[in-house]
């Protein structure tokens, strides 16, 4: 995605990261069950690289705490984010980025749904439809090269 | 003893990846599972319990979606996302690869036998439908390639005595198809559905059919085409069962014997309906007879009623494994 192409959108609005978990003297305490919160989920996906920018989801506001639900009782994730233009073609990349990092974060009870937030995609049931098919996803991830794309914006971004 | 799914056993039968689908021998001595793990192995029973027989490996590159026996039950067929269909020849206790069928430009997603044992309909995210003709030197051929879905053919499924196709699709659409002068064509499109179909059943009469839903409902359409056989086909809607699946319903399956309807569910859950035998057969009603709530630990991808023995149930799910239950019904 980089070098010579163009970008979709050149000037993104970037984002200030929120700030470190806190952590109580619970969270250390093993004996006490820890249920999977908001934020715990949000902290997996706020390092995920955007495809085309050199900046995590988080900087882009594309993934945002407030629109992440669990319910871990119920096994149930729900993620919406936000593609940074109406007409961004890289929505289902990063949809299909933030449901492979939860399928290899999270334990397999878990129900995964990720969606666009409402009314901010031109494409929005399309893509919607394509990420919640499960056997789509999985060819989808039986294909190499799209494989690879799909880790390289799961991959740690050097320096 | 009353209504209800008695675990019979589980098998551990793709580990580390996803069980797709099962389906039962015509005998129902064997049962045949395929999987993310690109393999097929074949179930039998030893003593009171089941066990693995042979596994069939290397024949796929990429997952094996489904799998279907012939009607003689000599040979298995199956579909995979590499493209290809593959047919496998039953020889003693084992299976060889007999041929491999190409043309899909893609995933190949389901795989079904007609009644005759002459034709096969093989469906893909192409967006086609095939149909091949085999002959008794065991060759197989192309004879229509139908493009009646604007998206993913999800599944294919045979008319019980006729033959008669029917498909169902990410377009939200089911089609059914009749063979007319030499040439295939879909007689009637089904719609109803608000989302993707993912599987289809007929009843043992093949007056009915059942097909399930992203949208977690079930819909039986009934067939009320005029019996000269002129004409396009007529299948209405007199049913829909809605509010009993927590997400996507995966695949449904009428039991041959008893009328039961099972269905295989993304809330984890495998469920039995019995038809009302007081009700209208223009507008029956189906109670929910039996339910196990974690038939298993991730999404349950199909169900399948033995052909034989009355009541036994298999069904398999993204947790790798194989469940086999007993219904007992009240009556």
């Amino acid at each position: 995605m980089s070098g010579g192409s163009q970008l979709e959108n050149a000037n993104p609005v970037v984002f200030q990261r929120t700030g470190e978990r806190l952590q109580t003297a619970n969270d250390e305490d093993e004996d006490i069950h820890d249920p999977i919160d908001d934020r715990e989920i949000f902290d997996i996906l706020l390092s995920i690289n955007d495809p085309e920018h050199p900046l995590s989801l988080e900087e882009l506001n594309v993934v945002e705490q407030v629109r992440v639900k669990v319910n871990d009782a119920e096994n149930i994730v729900g993620i919406e984010f936000t593609p940074t233009i109406p007409h961004c073609s890289m929505a289902t990349l990063i949809g299909l980025s933030i449901k492979v990092k939860l399928l290899r974060s999270l334990p397999e009870r878990f129900k995964i749904d990720v969606q666009i937030t409402p009314g901010t995609h031109a494409s929005e049931e399309a893509v919607n439809k394509q990420l919640a098919d499960k056997e789509r996803v999985a060819a989808a991830l039986e294909n190499s090269s799209l494989l690879e794309v799909v880790n390289q914006c799961l991959s740690s971004r050097s320096g | 003893m009353k209504e209800g799914l008695t675990l019979v056993q589980r098998l551990s039968a793709h580990p580390d990846s996803r069980c797709w689908f099962v389906s039962w021998s015509p005998t129902g001595t064997l049962l045949a599972s395929c999987g993310g793990d690109k393999a097929i192995r074949i179930w039998g029973r030893e003593g009171d319990s089941w066990v693995c027989k042979s596994v069939l490996q290397d024949g796929h590159q990429r997952t094996v979606r489904k799998v279907a026996w012939s009607p003689c039950g000599n040979y298995l067929a199956s579909a995979s996302f590499d493209a290809t269909t593959s047919i496998w020849k039953k020889k003693d206790d084992d299976f060889e690869s007999l041929t491999v069928l190409e043309g899909h430009e893609n995933e190949v997603k389901c795989v079904a036998w007609a009644p005759s044992g002459n034709l096969l309909a093989t469906c893909s995210r192409d967006k086609s439908v095939w149909v091949w003709e085999v002959d008794e030197e065991d060759e197989y051929e192309c004879v229509t390639v139908i493009n009646s879905h604007t998206q993913d053919v999800k599944h294919v499924v045979w008319h019980p005595t006729q033959e008669l196709l029917a498909s169902a699709s990410y377009d939200n659409n089911i089609c059914i198809y009749k063979e007319d002068d030499d040439d295939w064509e879909c007689r009637a499109t089904l719609q109803g559905h608000t989302s993707t179909v993912w599987g289809l059943t007929f009843d043992a009469a093949g007056q009915r059919l059942a097909s399930c839903s992203d949208d977690r409902t079930v819909k039986i359409w009934k067939d009320y085409s005029n019996e000269s056989g002129q004409g396009d086909l007529s299948w209405k809607c007199i049913c829909t069962l809605s509010g009993f699946h927590g997400r996507t319903v995966y695949d449904v399956a009428w039991c041959g014997l008893t009328g039961a309807m099972a269905t295989a569910c993304g809330d984890d859950s495998v469920r039995v309906f019995k038809e009302d035998e007081a009700s209208d057969p223009d507008q029956p009603v189906f109670s929910l007879s039996a339910q196990v709530s974690k038939a298993h630990s991730q999404d349950v991808n199909c169900v399948a009623w033995n052909p034989k023995e009355v009541g036994l149930l298999a069904s398999c799910g993204d947790d790798g494994e194989i469940a086999i239950w007993r219904f007992q019904s009240e009556d």
